[in-house]
């Protein structure tokens, strides 16, 4: 399957998704014992998705143990409680119940979709695997091959070369420069005991975030959230992390090899997502590169001259940092003036930021576009959990679009300035560019 | 959400192909409506009401295996030039008066058909129509929009294939695997021949394929076929129907020996494996076996608890991945899927010869009567679950249709599904797994000298 544009990394934040708040209510539900879930019940099909934030992440993989969070995530649905590895798995397919875990840099998110005639056994495979995974020594080494696997084999991945590189430079001796997955050398010495530490410490019902959405009411998911959370423990432990200044140093880093097409990251420091600017930023961002057609790097670099499929920035935001990313591919011969062309366009967005006509279509857009991420449950609920980690309130969905619509054109291009500057602007080239780096 | 690029676990790349085999349909739970416009244009609405949004899609029934030989790409070219304009919708507009008024769009080319969408709010549906129907009728090129975007596509077909080895791999594959059909070749073409696919090739595509009585409308979401019909008919109904070619397209010989491709390179630090045999579709081959076939890929490779992962995962000595993929969905002959990652330092080989016991261990003593229920069970729930989304029925419906296939076939596809027995599993098995009509691709890292 081609499509016409590459399918954007789906809404990166919660600034492009959002709800049709007319539509969709959030209801707290607060348990008798205590633990509080966002809900939105529909019943629009016999679905269920639960997602649960605990704040922690990779962030939190101790120096030279990189990769743990990752490792420990991966293992929650691997043996838990009186089931070993097979036997949970079995229980799980056999019901259709999916589960996920993920260690994100300052979150664990971990949930599942159901139908929801079997939610009380879904609940409970979830109650066991964030409280007894058994963490058995053979499931830590099959899990622990297969990351080993993928790492090798992202090792000439063009893209992960060039993110890596480039994500390495920019946050050079913070944690956040570290990678999530970690290294074959550190994944190859995290221990049983690793592991366990790690999973006693992030697994609390302290700080928990959860968020329901589909088939259920509140009465009906009441007592389930204190069979299914009410066994954590109710505190953890996470290490404070440092704020984290995105180095910049505006270089640009050729890493040669033999591929025909320039494969290019680029970035510097940003926003973060509770800066008072930051909805001024998004939509100057959208304008920019985040709008897919119709953006001003879209424009340039693929509408009129065809030097590439896709070409995209976005703000990416962090506990303790914000960033403005990019990403191009582009012939090896015109890597050149594809990056020439990127450069002048953040120049230009800095120096004049949008026009009024081009603010309020991004405007029309991002506020009409609100209900359109709402494709499932799944989503939704992951979502519900973002707002709280966030702490943008419960009654975000009913403010997101008048927070957009009161970005002003000098908002914007008070934004704009902050946000671009071409001269610190970082670039990873992965590829055989003709006129950047060193010749080979 | 991160920007960093993430790779799948390999763990559950398993069960998210067997997912994918059980797409082609979700079964009396869409419950569309249909109706025929008066030019022969097929109208289908698959309600979900959960937010006043709607997906409105037009499939057109052609594809890349209906290009004719030296002309490969034509079909996923002209999907790009749809948005260049028509008599009254400037040149690169399209996307933008959908997303000036809060919507969404893309479109997609495969080898039976190419789709074009919108996802908009419920009061913008009537807008959207209008332009799609628009460019059904009205489409305008010149060179001067048509030749930057050759290049588009040039850079599409590196950045997706090129730039990839396992994507080569797969493209000389199926290369291999389809001898004479056109099914052999990349949706997006062969690069020599798309550098020379002209203005006229694209004007003579349109003209010959997107007529109203080529096309599906399907729009999903907030929406009732009452509500639907006197806007269909008002724009889409306003296209007179033309006469469209039969698609006949040659068909595979016989095939008499395996095959086996490998790909080498300096990109791959990590070897992998993969083999398709030729199958039947629903609707070519022995199509009794289309049914069945999704039963022993879900028996196969389903998760963790299939035979694949329970036989080279699990005891965590050769693979740390294994996964099986069959898709009916084709109007010929399609390809029943296995693939397999080797653990760190164990040799490819090794892992072949352990499906290849897997496989002939089907063969020989067929699959368990409990195999069967669990798979089946799998199966009919992956058709709930796909009633989640509020786009899902619409893409559904709209690539059986395009394929020949009727809203029937989708609605009954579970109850098909609950009847396969043992027995047409393994008699599918034996059809299927056939050496000789075997592809066998081997990615490994290029050896340094």
């Amino acid at each position: 399957m081609f499509l016409r544009i590459a399918a954007v990394a789906a809404t990166l934040f919660l600034g492009s998704a959002g709800i049709a708040a007319e539509a969709l209510e959030i209801q707290r539900v607060v348990s008798p014992g205590g633990i509080e879930a966002w809900l939105i019940q529909d019943r629009s099909a016999p679905i269920l998705a639960v997602q649960a934030g605990f704040r922690g992440g990779s962030a939190q993989d101790p120096a030279g143990k990189d990769g743990l969070a990752n490792l420990t995530v991966s293992l929650l649905d691997e043996g838990a409680g009186p089931y070993d590895s097979q036997q949970f798995q079995g229980r799980l397919e056999n019901r259709s119940i999916e589960f996920g875990a993920e260690a994100e840099r300052d979150n664990v998110m971990v949930g599942l979709r159901t139908i929801a005639d079997r939610r009380d056994e879904a609940m409970e495979l979830l109650a066991l695997a964030l409280t007894e995974p058994r963490f058995e020594q053979s499931a830590i080494e099959r899990v622990r091959a297969s990351i080993l696997a993928a790492i090798q084999r992202d090792a000439e991945n063009p893209q992960s070369l060039a993110w890596r590189t480039l994500w390495q430079s920019l946050f050079d001796g913070h944690v956040y420069g570290r990678q999530s997955r970690g290294t074959l050398e550190t994944v190859k010495a995290l221990t049983r005991d690793d592991i366990v530490a790690y999973h006693k410490a992030q697994f609390a019902r302290e700080g928990l975030m959860i968020g329901v959405v589909g088939d259920i009411a509140p009465e009906e998911l009441k007592p389930l959230l204190d069979r299914t959370f009410g066994r954590l423990p109710a505190k953890g432990r996470s290490d404070a992390v440092a704020e984290a200044a995105a180095k910049s140093p505006g270089t640009t880093t050729v890493i040669r090899r033999p591929i025909p097409q320039s494969v290019v990251a680029f970035g510097h420091f940003g926003i973060k997502r509770d800066d008072p600017d930051f909805y001024a930023a998004y939509v100057v961002n959208y304008i920019l590169g985040g709008g897919g057609f119709g953006s001003r790097l879209m424009e340039e670099v693929r509408e009129k001259r065809g030097l590439a499929y896709g070409v995209s920035s976005y703000m990416s935001t962090f506990n303790r940092a914000g960033l403005v990313l990019g990403t191009v591919g582009t012939e090896n011969a015109q890597a050149a003036a594809s990056l020439e062309l990127i450069r002048k366009e953040w120049r230009r967005m800095r120096e004049e930021g949008p026009t009024e006509t081009e603010l309020e279509n991004a405007k029309t857009y991002l506020t009409g576009s609100f209900a359109l991420q709402l494709s499932s449950t799944t989503r939704i609920a992951r979502m519900l959990v973002t707002i709280q980690a966030d702490k943008l309130g419960i009654d975000y969905l009913d403010k997101r679009n008048a927070y957009i619509e009161k970005v002003t054109i000098d908002d914007a291009r008070r934004a704009a300035r902050r946000l671009y500057d071409p001269d610190r602007l970082t670039v990873v080239v992965v590829g055989d560019p003709a006129g950047l780096g060193a010749a080979n | 959400m991160r920007p960093l690029p993430r790779v799948p676990r390999a763990l559950v790349a398993g069960a998210l192909l067997a997912g994918l085999a059980a797409g082609p349909a979700a079964a009396k739970v869409f419950e569309p409506e249909t109706f025929m416009l008066a030019n022969g244009m097929q109208v289908v609405v698959a309600s979900n009401h959960r937010v006043p949004v709607v997906t409105h899609m037009v499939w057109y029934k052609v594809g890349s295996a209906d290009e004719v030989p030296g002309k490969s790409g034509i079909a996923h070219f002209l999907e790009h030039l749809m948005f260049k304009g028509t008599k009254s919708v400037p040149p690169g507009e399209f996307s933008k008066i959908v997303a000036r008024n809060g919507g969404q769009d893309n479109a997609f080319t495969s080898y039976d058909y190419t789709g074009y969408f919108q996802n908009v709010a419920k009061d913008r549906l009537e807008l959207v129509m209008k332009l799609e129907a628009d460019r059904m009728a009205n489409l305008v090129l010149t060179d001067a929009e048509v030749d930057p975007e050759r290049k588009v596509i040039l850079e599409e077909r590196r950045q997706t294939l090129d730039n990839k080895p396992a994507s080569r791999l797969n493209e000389q594959m199926i290369a291999a695997q389809f001898m004479n059909h056109p099914y052999g070749r990349s949706v997006i073409g062969w690069e020599h021949e798309m550098r020379g696919l002209t203005t006229e090739d694209a004007v003579a595509w349109h003209r010959r394929y997107y007529a109203p009585n080529n096309a599906i409308l399907v729009v999903g979401g907030d929406i009732t076929a009452a509500e639907l019909k006197p806007l269909a008919e008002k724009y889409y109904g306003a296209v007179p129907a033309r006469p469209v070619p039969p698609r006949v397209r040659v068909q595979e010989p016989t095939h008499q020996a395996a095959r086996r491709v490998v790909l080498e390179s300096e990109q791959v630090r990590q070897p992998s494996w993969r083999r398709t045999y030729l199958a039947p579709s629903y609707a070519r081959g022995a199509v009794e076996h289309a049914y069945p076939l999704q039963v022993l890929a879900e028996i196969l490779g389903g998760g963790a608890t299939g035979r694949l992962y329970k036989s080279l995962v699990l005891p965590g000595v050769l693979a740390v991945g294994a996964s099986a993929y069959y898709d009916a969905s084709a109007i010929d002959l399609t390809t029943f899927n296995v693939a397999a990652s080797p653990k760190i330092g164990v040799e490819v080989e090794k892992v072949e010869a352990a499906v290849d016991k897997v496989l002939a261990e089907i063969l020989e003593k067929g699959v368990t009567q409990e195999e069967l229920d669990n798979a089946r069970r799998r199966l009919q729930d992956a058709a709930i679950l796909g009633r989640d989304s509020f786009n899902g029925g619409a893409r559904t419906l709209g690539a059986a249709l395009a394929m020949g296939r009727t809203v029937e076939d989708v609605e009954t596809w579970p109850d098909r599904i609950g009847a396969v027995t043992v027995e047409q599993v393994n008699a599918a098995a034996r059809h299927v797994l056939v050496e000789r009509q075997s592809v066998t691709g081997i990615l490994r890292p290029k050896p340094t000298s």
